[in-house]
């Protein structure tokens, strides 16, 4: 356990950012904190990095006072939403800059300077492009860039703040694997910001899902899909569907079928709303079929997947997933039986005091934070 | 069918034969004509009666102390614009957007008002005049009152080069350099300095083409006295009220090729700074 | 870890953060801000403060009487319609110019783009001396005039002459950037809507360019309005007649009434604050109603 978090406060005028932040960071881990824009994680970063001072909290790191260290003394390493490159200097200066700026008595000999930048060129793969300006990169050169200089100082601490934001989808999917390849291989303790649910959950040993400046989970991306702590979470990594229902006995009931409750353990017995994932919707057209009576309204295609989206009699509008011939022995306007493998309980829209099952439906403000 | 006129940038209209025509002719009336007048004068009686004009101990001493002037009041207003830019553009504190109209402030003010402020402080009847007399010091139709007026003149003028660059070049690489170790001289010196270095060029040019030509403020505060107060365009105007017309054209001469070699120099400036903003948008940057 | 929370809740460690400035990782402002502070205090706080001040020495019908004094009025009066007249021509003249340079291509564009600037580059005293040689009955323009009767130099007409130089840079270059910015597409689809020129320009491009234009004649009238060098070659100084506001400045101080002259110059400050503060708030209100 080498970087300690504990009651982290900051408040950005009366916009409390973070309220009360406590987290234990493993030596080597690879670490994302995830939310939506305006839960924190970003200010969380900056307080990691030193540009953020928190109102009250504290962080050590191996047992040092983080915060009694300025931006310069943390030795961390920090990669920029933009990534910050030193426009008037190549690719090989911005890389050895941190090196180059240590005081004579620890500052590595030229040649091993020299060394360190060739090493670090090779490890992200950017060899050849020493002498360009940062201007001359595309957008993924200069990630790579950002990622080589900030792993020059041998930080203690990797902080990526939105690395990937500013690619387009290919080149993104490609850094991703890359920054995997390279914490493995260096084994920084390494702390990603993002606001992509599929990045973080590719890239992360543990996700740390943060909304309105509070930690609503931490856990490893298979914890989070399988034991979400709260419908917030549910609804964040994932489509979802909503549905009223009984709750009794740790079961969810409704009209036509019986779905076990994953989360909140022990939800309360009476009327609520569940949510589900369209992956764990199935649709079944035999004549005994168990299930809620819903119409096909329309079926989309979705490479290999197809998105059926059905209409229950109540009005609630639902979608399932199906594999491309599984959906094939559907049609829009069929009258087909509706399951859910596996519901989430919505206490929060349950202790609502407009709530009214009937009323709702899909697209509800949760569902639609995603 | 394309309508007409869309592409610019060629004179093919009867219009913009009548545009160009006419902002030319402007143009040469009310800049090109004085410029002109001032060259045929100071070389009317030939390239003797022009030198001779820089023979005089009068214009030398003046050429001399307007150098003197500038050479103080341009350092101290770059080193005022780098202090202003760097605690404007970097950090956020209280009163900033009156600080930033305090600054401006010289920019509407007639230049001799410039120059009586500091005869309301340090002339004889000035707050501070007396005090001076005790104390032997002469301010005001000294070079100390001249210098003070250039500087008043010409505050802003580096500062407003600096600070909307800055701003918009935002701290992230100063931040980037301080999380890498670099401390604040190092971060200075090596990320700020080579970022604004052809704004901070810029800012300097004009600042000291001001100087060097004030005339207004200077005016008021420096007391004509030939060979010791007076800069070069005080040099002029005194030639000129003694008639002496090749004299003053041939001083008016050299300030107006100070001016041409500025105006070249911040045009060149300036497509360098055009270069430099280049850098920064990023083409290949597919927003998703 | 909780029982932590709670024991840091109450003491903040760092208690001057909801102070006038927010923190920051970079150093180093605590030398710039003074420097800057004390700089802003000396060259311009103080001599604000003694012009602010000096004018009430003999009350304020001291100040009244200063102002209101025939010969002041006078000069006022000339120094700021010239200035508003020249600044009125600037914008016409000034927009042309911007016009040409942004949309046309022509031998010389460079030149005539470097030009411009030349009003800000060469010293008030050469333009004054320029200007009163090339309009003096002997000179190359007032030898034209002459004969259809036209008098320029030494007259109120010379001032106002003479600011026409000296504001024209500030309009062309307020206007010329947003020239440059302005959508072409704008443009073309008026054309393609069947717009004819002329119309084209007044209702789609000129109020685009109205806040440029606002700021380049607020620029140009307050600095006419206190322009000295270039005007007083030129102007004739005939108190009561052309005599301008800042020569009265002059002749105020060389008689040692610094009363008199601080009012002068505050009056002065004042119209041209007031002037730039009008702009800025018509500014505000047109870019409210661009934007709803």
């Amino acid at each position: 356990m080498t970087l300690t978090i504990d009651g982290v406060y900051k408040q950005f005028g009366r916009f409390p950012a973070l309220t009360g932040i406590s987290l234990d960071v493993r030596d080597g881990e690879f670490i994302s904190l995830l939310g939506p824009s305006g839960s924190g994680k970003t200010t969380l970063l900056r307080v990691l990095a030193g540009l953020d001072r928190p109102d009250h909290g504290c962080v050590f790191l191996n047992g040092v006072d983080f915060l009694a260290l300025s931006a310069r003394e943390r030795r961390i390493g920090l990669v920029f939403q933009q990534y910050a490159l030193f426009r008037h200097m190549t690719v090989a200066r911005n890389i050895a800059f941190g090196l180059e700026v240590r005081p004579r008595a620890t500052r590595p000999s030229r040649a091993a300077i020299q060394a360190r930048v060739s090493e670090l060129l090779a490890l992200t793969q950017i060899e050849g492009l020493g002498d360009r300006y940062p201007a001359q990169l595309s957008g993924g050169q200069r990630q790579r860039v950002a990622v080589a200089r900030a792993l020059a100082v041998e930080p203690q601490l990797l902080l990526l703040d939105e690395p990937f934001g500013a690619l387009d989808a290919k080149v993104r999917k490609e850094l991703r694997g890359e920054l995997r390849r390279i914490h493995d291989a260096t084994g920084v303790t390494t702390i990603l910001v993002t606001h992509d649910q599929e990045e973080a959950m590719a890239l992360a040993d543990r996700v740390v899902l943060m909304n309105q400046g509070r930690i609503e989970q931490i856990g490893s991306p298979a914890e989070l899909d399988t034991a979400p702590a709260s419908p917030f979470v549910f609804t964040f990594l994932g489509e979802t569907n909503r549905l009223p229902c009984e709750v009794t006995a740790g079961a969810a009931r409704f009209e036509g079928f019986v779905a076990p409750v994953i989360s909140p353990a022990g939800a309360a017995d009476g009327r609520a709303t569940a949510l589900f994932r369209p992956e764990d919707t199935r649709l079944d057209a035999g004549p005994h079929a168990e299930g809620l009576p819903v119409r096909i309204v329309e079926i989309r295609g979705r490479g290999s997947l197809r998105l059926v989206e059905c209409q229950a009699l109540s009005g609630h509008r639902l979608v399932a997933e199906l594999s491309e011939a599984a959906a094939g022995a559907f049609e829009a306007g069929q009258r087909v039986r509706l399951t859910a493998r596996r519901v989430v309980i919505d206490t929060v829209a349950a202790a609502r005091p407009d709530w009214n099952p009937e009323a709702g439906g899909r697209g509800a403000p949760a569902a639609a934070a995603h | 069918m394309i309508p007409r006129g869309l592409e610019h940038r060629r004179v093919n209209s009867p219009t913009a034969v009548i545009l160009v025509t006419l902002a030319l002719a402007w143009l040469a009336l009310i800049i090109g004509a004085p410029l002109a007048t001032v060259v045929v004068e100071a070389f009317g009686k030939g390239l003797d009666a022009f030198l001779a004009a820089f023979r005089e101990p009068d214009a030398l001493a003046s050429i001399r102390l307007t150098l003197l002037v500038a050479a103080i009041a341009v350092p101290l207003n770059a080193a005022f614009g780098l202090a202003a830019a760097w605690s404007i553009a970097r950090f956020e504190f209280r009163g900033k957007a009156a600080l930033l109209t305090l600054i401006d402030l010289p920019l509407s003010m007639s230049p001799v008002v410039a120059g009586l402020v500091w005869v309301l402080l340090f002339g004889a009847r000035g707050w501070f005049g007396p005090l001076l007399e005790v104390a032997g010091v002469k301010v005001i139709f000294a070079v100390p009152g001249i210098i003070l007026g250039t500087i008043l003149v010409t505050v802003p003028l580096i500062a407003r080069e600096l600070i909307p660059l800055m701003t918009e070049q935002g701290a992230d690489e100063e931040l980037a350099a301080t999380t890498l170790g670099a401390g604040g001289w190092t971060v200075f010196r090596r990320v700020t300095l080579p970022n604004i270095r052809w704004a901070l060029l810029h800012g300097v040019l004009l600042c000291n083409a001001r100087a060097m030509g004030e005339f207004g403020a200077v005016s008021v505060v420096s007391g004509h006295i030939r060979g010791l107060t007076e800069t070069l365009p005080l040099h002029v105007e005194a030639l000129y009220n003694d008639y002496d017309f090749v004299g003053a054209f041939s001083a008016a001469t050299l300030l107006a090729g100070l001016a041409v070699v500025t105006l070249v120099a911040k045009t060149v400036l300036e497509q360098l700074i055009r270069a430099g903003q280049a850098v920064k948008p990023a083409q290949e940057l597919a927003i998703p | 870890m909780v029982a932590l929370d709670a024991a840091f809740a109450p003491a903040p460690l760092k208690p001057a953060r909801r102070s006038w400035r927010e923190h920051s990782a970079l150093p180093g402002f605590g030398g710039a801000f003074g420097f800057t502070l004390l700089y802003v205090g000396l060259i311009i706080l103080l001599p604000l403060a003694a012009l602010a001040a000096r004018p009430w020495e003999h009350g304020l019908g001291g100040v009244v009487d200063a102002i209101l004094q025939p010969r002041t009025l006078a000069a006022l009066r000339l120094s700021f319609l010239a200035a508003a007249g020249a600044a009125v021509v600037n914008v016409l003249t000034g927009l042309l110019i911007a016009w040409v340079l942004t949309r046309y291509d022509f031998p010389g564009r460079g030149v005539v783009d470097a030009l411009v600037d030349l009003p800000f580059a060469l010293p008030t005293a050469v333009a004054g001396i320029a200007l009163a040689t090339l309009y003096s009955p002997g000179g190359w323009i007032g030898s034209l005039l002459q004969p259809v009767g036209l008098k320029v130099a030494y007259t109120p007409v010379g001032v106002f002459v003479a600011l026409l130089a000296v504001g024209l840079p500030f309009v062309v270059r307020a206007v010329q950037p947003v020239l440059e910015d302005l959508d072409a597409s704008l443009e073309e689809a008026a054309q393609t809507l069947g717009a004819r020129p002329l119309q084209t320009f007044s209702r789609v491009i000129l109020p685009a360019l109205t806040p440029a234009l606002l700021t380049g004649f607020a620029l140009a009238f307050a600095r006419g309005a206190g322009e000295y060098g270039s005007v007083i070659f030129i102007a004739g100084n005939m108190p009561g007649v052309s005599e301008i506001a800042p020569l009265v400045i002059v002749t105020r101080l060389e008689g040692y009434d610094y009363a008199g002259a601080a009012s002068v110059g505050l009056a002065m400050l004042a119209v041209s604050l007031i002037v730039l503060v009008a702009v800025n708030s018509i500014q505000v209100a047109l870019s409210r109603r661009g934007s709803r």
